[in-house]
């Protein structure tokens, strides 16, 4: 069979200076029809650089291609050179033949047409269909992308549409011109790890049935596992190894592959949970939480009564003990991040009670957020920063509480002239340092993490994992560890609450719940974690759709049944 | 600091900074009684000289220097205009915090008084406050600073909504910080960008307002120097001598090209989003 795809030392630059400085040095790959390659590599490695100067979407950026060839194959069985194909000559193989799916569906769908007008116009360019006939094909595409009630979701528009669904939508939209290769840059990176499993089922079925060869660009390894069957690793604009997949992930030659699959967390279904008892009593409470509910009014207007409320947290109870970490999992809506806003008093509980025991100083609960770009303000520097926890316990700026800033900040593994730096001056990995050594300034008993590690880098985030370890023995601190990443929170918690439609489905030791999952969404949610090990493991997933949170004024939900699987493990008995 | 250098770097910013640092040393020259001449003093003789070496800039039709009385006239503006804009922006600024803040009926109520205030054409609401009050350098910046306060308004209430979002000011209520020390730290240095360049244009804006109103004889009074007034004392005397209304028309010309080259300027500096553009 001969190739679809050749590409031959490919060198892309950006700006003036793209000869001289290119992004992208030397990549050299061949694609068969039908085949999938994966590229990975961390932010900054080229990796979509590459992917864009296929379909030369990278002029658009400000991209040039520099050296080397692409070569493509068309039906006929000529073979076009991309990287010097002009404008007219592109357009035609656009759409036609490569199509192209992107990270953030909601920015790539248009916001004012319905998705029906969107999907159609593609077929009308790429297939010269009459209208009537587009609108068919239409239907047809959203049914091929597995999306129920095709006919009425043709006249939705994109904001009525989940992300999973709109990416759906965008795939629909990228297979109208029935491209031979599609290229995938990052498409499940913002979604939820349940809907990306599904999204990497379809492409894989689609992929089965179509015969289409496929460019994957991730920054996840363990994800092409399922998907690839050959494989570049980017570093630095340079393909520093490339093979089949199976030898490149068993017998990795490359020192930054095997960082790579070192640094990436692996998720073992409960059998990575340390075996490391709390330091001090576990059985003192810190923070008891009891049939929280935290509601949002909707369609609030001027001298009328709300019609209804968002139930984002619905009856949850548990209790965080000393020196323990209990990590909260769940998708986004779950309720988990609320859960944590509400214990720290930054949302109003519409019922139910948070007790926090008398700390050892001042505010016992402390947190860190996800973004360290956005929970520092940038215009204070360092001394600032750290000072602010102090100042509002009423403490005096003196030369004891900065003696307390340089020990914390080299605790946290930062240089001890930090103090007169500015947030900006800092990488990712440094201000999430920052941020855990300023909630520390007031010694706490507990911290809330949410999604504290989520927005680093791999190998970033390994090392703050390792640094949160550190600090829970030194200060025997409890962690209420908020994450949607299963083998993070493997590593991290002593006991794990699953959070699924603002209530607590399932809570218990983390060996416990992590190998031996009860209820069903956290059967799914395991299921779905991808994985270097779970390699050809086809994602056989349950599509229901979480049910809408919205309820009427007054509504109370049913009190939940709970059932008992273990010493210290429960789960929602639900009443269907 | 950082941002003098970078205001040095900046092509046209420099030629603004430049403009109002001489506007400056003039005004400052006029109001300490540094001029050539005295600017009320009448030189009967020479009436309506034209510009020579005693006159720089020739004299009117009473004998008075119009170089000093510029001069004079330039530090009144300025006095008007940073007092009115000073005014505004403290009043605008804690107007538009507090409503971002608060939020709810408080912002309504507010913002729709300063959308009424905004619905006047500036020059229009200044003449209707003087004709209610009565002419005077006092009633000329109340009148401006009022005119202009909305604005200020406006663009405080914006960033400070978005601002009130953020993690930082979440990360300062889970430590227990004050209200006070969270509006100053965190959301007035945040501020402080934005103001500086609407401070900047507002001062331009202040400068032809205030031209306008003393053009219009509700201004300063007479026989005390101001560009407006100057203008107007000369519109009669075009063909005679010319010099009576080009040396105040292009000292307020100039000023307020001085004031938006600035302000421009460091918007490029300040805000990201230009910045990038430009590079």
């Amino acid at each position: 069979m001969s190739k679809l795809l050749s590409v031959r030392d490919l060198r892309v630059g950006f700006g003036a200076a793209a000869a001289t400085t290119p992004v992208v040095h030397g990549i050299s790959f061949d694609i068969m029809p039908g085949e999938t390659l994966a590229i990975v590599g961390e932010s900054g490695s080229g990796k979509s650089v590459t992917a864009l100067s296929i379909n030369r979407l990278v002029d658009f950026g400000g991209g040039r291609i520099v050296g080397g060839s692409i070569g493509l194959t068309r039906p006929d069985g000529s073979v076009l050179e991309l990287a010097q194909a002009d404008e007219r000559a592109l357009l035609g193989v656009r759409g036609r033949e490569i199509g192209m799916i992107f990270q953030e569906p909601m920015t790539s769908l248009n916001p004012v047409h319905t998705i029906g007008d969107q999907i159609a116009e593609a077929f009308m360019l790429n297939r010269d269909m009459d209208e009537q006939a587009a609108r068919r094909a239409a239907r047809e595409a959203l049914e091929r992308v597995r999306i129920p009630d095709a006919a009425q979701r043709l006249r939705y528009y994109p904001h009525q549409l989940s992300g999973g669904m709109r990416q759906r939508v965008m795939i629909a939209m990228a297979l109208a011109g029935n491209p031979r290769l599609l290229i995938a840059d990052e498409p499940t990176t913002a979604l939820d790890v349940t809907v990306q499993a599904q999204i990497m089922a379809l492409l894989a079925e689609l992929k089965a049935e179509l015969g289409m060869a496929m460019i994957f660009i991730t920054h996840d390894i363990g994800l092409v596992a399922g998907i690839a069957d050959s494989i570049i690793v980017m570093q630095d604009g340079i393909a520093v190894e490339q093979g089949r997949l199976d030898d490149v992930l068993d017998a990795p030659s490359h020192d930054y592959t095997r960082h790579l699959l070192n640094a990436v967390p692996h998720f073992t279904g409960g059998r990575a949970v340390p075996d490391r008892p709390a330091r001090q009593t576990p059985d003192r409470p810190v923070v008891s939480v009891s049939d929280l509910a935290v509601r949002f009014p909707v369609g609030r207007r001027l001298f009328a009564r709300p019609a209804g409320a968002i139930h984002a947290v619905e009856g949850v109870d548990f209790e965080l003990m000393a020196g323990q970490t209990l990590a909260i999992v769940g998708e986004s809506g779950s309720g988990k991040s609320t859960t944590a806003r509400a214990i720290l008093g930054l949302v109003e509980p519409a019922r139910g009670r948070v007790v926090t025991a008398p700390g050892r100083d001042g505010r016992p609960v402390q947190m860190v957020f996800q973004d360290p770009f956005a929970s520092l303000n940038p215009r204070l520097d360092v001394e600032g920063l750290l000072a602010e926890p102090a100042i509002a316990a009423g403490q005096r700026v003196d030369t004891d509480l900065r003696k307390r800033m340089t020990s914390l900040l080299d605790r946290v593994g930062l240089p001890a002239d930090s103090l007169d730096r500015y947030p900006h001056q800092f990488s990712g990995g440094q201000r999430q340092r920052l941020c855990i050594a300023r909630a520390l300034m007031l010694n706490p008993d507990v911290v809330v993490l949410d999604e504290a590690v989520s927005a680093l880098d791999v190998s970033v985030q390994a090392r703050v994992l390792d640094l949160l370890l550190d600090l829970q023995r030194e200060f025997d601190l409890a962690y209420l560890f908020i994450s949607h990443d299963m083998a993070v929170v493997e590593r991290i918690a002593h006991r794990v609450a699953v959070m699924y439609a603002g209530q607590i489905v399932e809570i218990g030791a983390a060996a416990a719940v992590l190998s031996q999952p009860r209820h069903s969404y956290t059967r799914n949610l395991i299921a779905a974690v991808p994985g270097i090990e779970r390699r050809r493991q086809r994602y056989d997933l349950d599509t229901t759709p979480v049910p809408s949170l919205v309820r009427p004024l007054g509504y109370e939900p049913p009190a939940a049944r709970w059932r008992e699987a273990g010493a210290d493990h429960l789960y929602r008995q639900e009443s269907s | 600091m950082r941002i003098f250098k970078a205001l040095a770097a900046h092509r046209t910013g420099r030629v603004g900074a430049a403009i109002i640092a001489i506007y400056l040393l003039l005004a400052l020259c006029g109001l300490l009684g540094l001029t050539p001449h005295d600017p009320l003093q009448q030189f009967r003789i020479d009436r309506l000289s034209p510009p020579d070496t005693t006159y720089w800039m020739g004299t009117d039709l009473i004998g008075r220097d119009t170089a000093s009385r510029l001069m004079v006239g330039i530090g009144q503006s300025f006095l008007i205009a940073f007092g009115s804009v000073g005014l505004a922006s403290l009043f605008g600024t804690l107007i538009g915090l507090l409503a971002g803040w608060w939020g709810g009926w408080l912002d309504g109520l507010l913002m729709r008084v300063m959308d009424v205030l905004l619905a006047f054409p500036a020059i229009l609401l200044a003449l209707l406050i003087i004709a209610i009050v009565g002419p005077g350098t006092g009633t000329s910046v109340a009148a401006i600073a009022i005119v202009y306060t909305p604005i200020f308004a406006r663009v405080v209430r914006g960033p400070t909504l978005s601002l009130k979002r953020r993690d930082f000011v979440d990360a300062a209520r889970t430590f227990g910080s004050s209200q006070r020390y969270i509006l100053s730290r965190h959301l007035l240095l945040n501020l402080v960008a934005p103001l500086t360049v609407q401070v900047t244009l507002a001062l331009a804006w202040a400068l032809l307002t205030e031209a306008g109103l003393s053009f219009l004889g509700l201004g300063t009074q007479p026989p005390a120097p101001s560009l407006g007034l100057m203008m107007s004392e000369a519109r009669n005397l075009m063909q005679q001598a010319p010099w009576l209304l080009i040396f105040p028309g292009l000292t307020v010309m100039f000023g307020i090209l001085g004031f938006n080259l600035l302000g421009d300027a460091l918007r490029d500096i300040i805000d990201p989003r230009t910045r990038r553009r430009a590079a």
